[in-house]
């Protein structure tokens, strides 16, 4: 085993045959290093918080055509250094009337159903936490410690905008987790295991040419699970103060930030592993290194989409947010996910190519079907998409005069 | 393995605290909380049986959704917050009646079968549980019937529930 091809499981290797030359059984040791790793894998997601979070605000800052953190350090990459040091300086309030357990056990709940994710991504073709055999299903069960999270934060806080608030983002997460799951069954289905690591082995051809449409929803889903814009109802100021969140300060709060940031990173490592041949790529199999960069530069490219979008889109109403979801991704999902499994069992005997060629067929003709009855629905309530359009362009002019104006 | 035993023993205390509380703290909304904490350590007992299909569906479906669905129904009821008055009514030594009697009659058929006696033979661990599962749902020879039996219940349950939702509203329109 090659250092330069292969860090983690070389010094992996090397731990376990110093800890077992100290005359501990090979077993015992190997337990221990896994141990180690165990602890170092969370460690490492939190720090990378600190990086995630000067990116995020570089980018959105250029996207809003202002510079960004850039006072500390060079181009203000110590800022969110100087952040974390504050609010771990600043001061726990405790309002009067809060149910102490589940309001401290929230922000833990937030930040461990986010880092429980890591476990089964697979980073590299031999760098994994566990292969579990149903890991698809595991990130989807764990993201729903996090949705209990925040229940946890409404209720307790003793705050009806907080109650509130919590009420809606539980609605929203819920629902969102349909269309979610059905198009997470698709990348299964094509794989034919829940493993991750299967799954990416699977991926010679990345599933995104044979599924599209899912993955376009498990994208949108993902972001939606996340909570940020445009449905980042959680934090609507002008209707529910700060949100869920409202009553905490100090460290607390941080941690539902960080649960925030690294559960949009995490999101993109999953869209990567499932839809974008997660490691996969020339000399991945023999030189595991090169694995995991081609899985961060694919991640980092979906991830910037994100944020991207964050940083352009103005946010939905509650009942959008809604409508959208049951009226539009639910069926789209139950639709692709039957097409898929349809095909992929009646043209199970087809050579790869056409089995993929008749996939995108399948799921080019359920967009048109879906695009067919949208313009019937508009029509048939007047709606015209080109007066709309006209009405946003105007609109958007007027509050550039006025700006200009002021 | 001892271990396993250890977290099984941390596991069964943790599980039965949790669910005699559920009926017994004051508060509704707390007995909703430690019904969370009840299943999740059924979820770890699936694992320690190596299910982890049914560990994971067992946090999906009753800590993702069931428990959250408790929580908003407890939330929705009549003064969830401050609820504290009296936890018995006056059918309690019935009730405790009845179930004693149920659990002597679980415990005697339990104790009844060949099972509870002797230690069960180690399955040789087949990787592919999932498989076997997914085959004997939809196999003719398998479980195929009473799935789809199970299916159209819901089905049924779930059609009922947006007839009586409709019909309320449909009320409330002519009046």
């Amino acid at each position: 085993m090659n250092f330069l091809s292969d860090p983690v499981t070389f010094i992996g290797n090397w731990l376990t045959g110093l800890v077992a030359s100290l005359g501990m059984p090979k077993e015992t040791a190997a337990a221990w290093v896994t141990g180690v790793a165990v602890g170092i894998l969370p460690l490492l997601a939190m720090l990378w918080v600190l990086v995630l979070i000067w990116y995020e605000r570089k980018v959105i800052g250029r996207l809003q055509d202002r510079p960004g953190p850039n006072r500390v350090g060079p181009f203000g990459l110590i800022q969110p250094v100087a952040d974390m040091l504050k609010i771990f300086l600043k001061e726990h309030i405790l309002p009067a009337g809060v149910d102490r357990i589940p309001y401290n056990l929230a922000p833990i709940l937030a930040v461990g159903g986010v880092l429980g994710m890591w476990i089964v991504v697979p980073f590299s073709a031999t760098v994994h936490g566990v292969d579990i055999n149903v890991g698809a299903l595991y990130i989807i069960a764990v993201g729903a410690i996090g949705t209990l999270g925040i229940i946890f934060a409404g209720y307790s806080s003793n705050n009806k905008y907080a109650l509130l608030a919590a009420f809606r983002v539980v609605a929203q997460l819920i629902s969102y987790e349909i269309p979610m799951v059905l198009a997470l069954l698709v990348p299964v289905l094509l794989a034919r295991s829940m493993g991750m690591n299967t799954i990416v082995q699977a991926q010679p051809v990345w599933f995104i040419l044979a599924a599209p449409l899912a993955a376009l929803l498990f994208f949108i889903s993902s972001i939606a699970e996340v909570g940020r814009s445009p449905f980042d109802l959680a934090e609507a100021e002008s209707e529910i103060v700060a949100g869920f969140n409202t009553e905490y300060s100090g460290l607390k709060f941080g941690m539902f930030y960080v649960g925030e940031f690294l559960h949009a990173f995490t999101n993109s490592l999953i869209f990567t592993a499932l839809f974008l041949g997660g490691w996969q790529g020339p000399g991945a199999e023999q030189f595991p290194i090169l694995g995991f960069i081609y899985f961060f530069l694919k991640t980092v490219v979906v991830h910037f989409l994100g944020i991207a979008i964050r940083g352009s889109m103005p946010r939905f109403r509650i009942d959008q947010v809604m409508q959208l979801n049951w009226k539009l991704f639910t069926p789209i999902a139950l639709a692709a996910f039957s097409a898929a499994a349809l095909v992929e069992k009646l043209a199970a005997n087809l050579g790869d190519a056409a089995r993929i060629g008749i996939h995108i067929l399948v799921n080019a003709v359920i967009l048109g079907v879906v695009l067919l009855i949208g313009s019937r629905v508009f029509k048939a309530r007047g709606i015209r998409l080109d007066a709309l359009a006209e009405r946003n362009r105007a609109a958007v002019k007027l509050s550039m005069e006025k700006s200009h104006d002021s | 393995m001892i271990l396993d035993q250890v977290i099984f023993l941390i596991t069964a205390v943790v599980v039965l605290t949790a669910a005699i509380l559920v009926v017994s703290v004051p508060k509704m909304i707390h007995a909703a909380l430690w019904l969370i904490l009840a299943l999740a350590g059924i979820a770890v007992l699936f694992v320690l049986l190596q299910a982890p299909f049914f560990a994971v569906v067992q946090v999906i479906v009753y800590i993702g959704a069931i428990a959250v669905l408790v929580i908003f129904a407890v939330m929705l009821t009549r003064k969830a917050m401050q609820d504290d008055g009296p936890q018995l009514n006056r059918y309690s030594v019935l009730a405790a009646a009845v179930s004693l009697m149920l659990f002597a009659v679980l415990t005697g058929m339990l104790l009844s079968w060949d099972g509870a006696n002797n230690l069960p033979v180690n399955p040789a661990v087949n990787p592919d549980t999932i498989v076997n599962l997914g085959e004997s749902l939809t196999n003719p020879q398998g479980f195929l019937l009473p799935f789809e039996v199970a299916s159209i219940l819901l089905l049924a349950a779930l059609v009922g529930a947006i007839y009586i939702g409709r019909e309320h509203r449909a009320g409330k329109e002519e009046e």
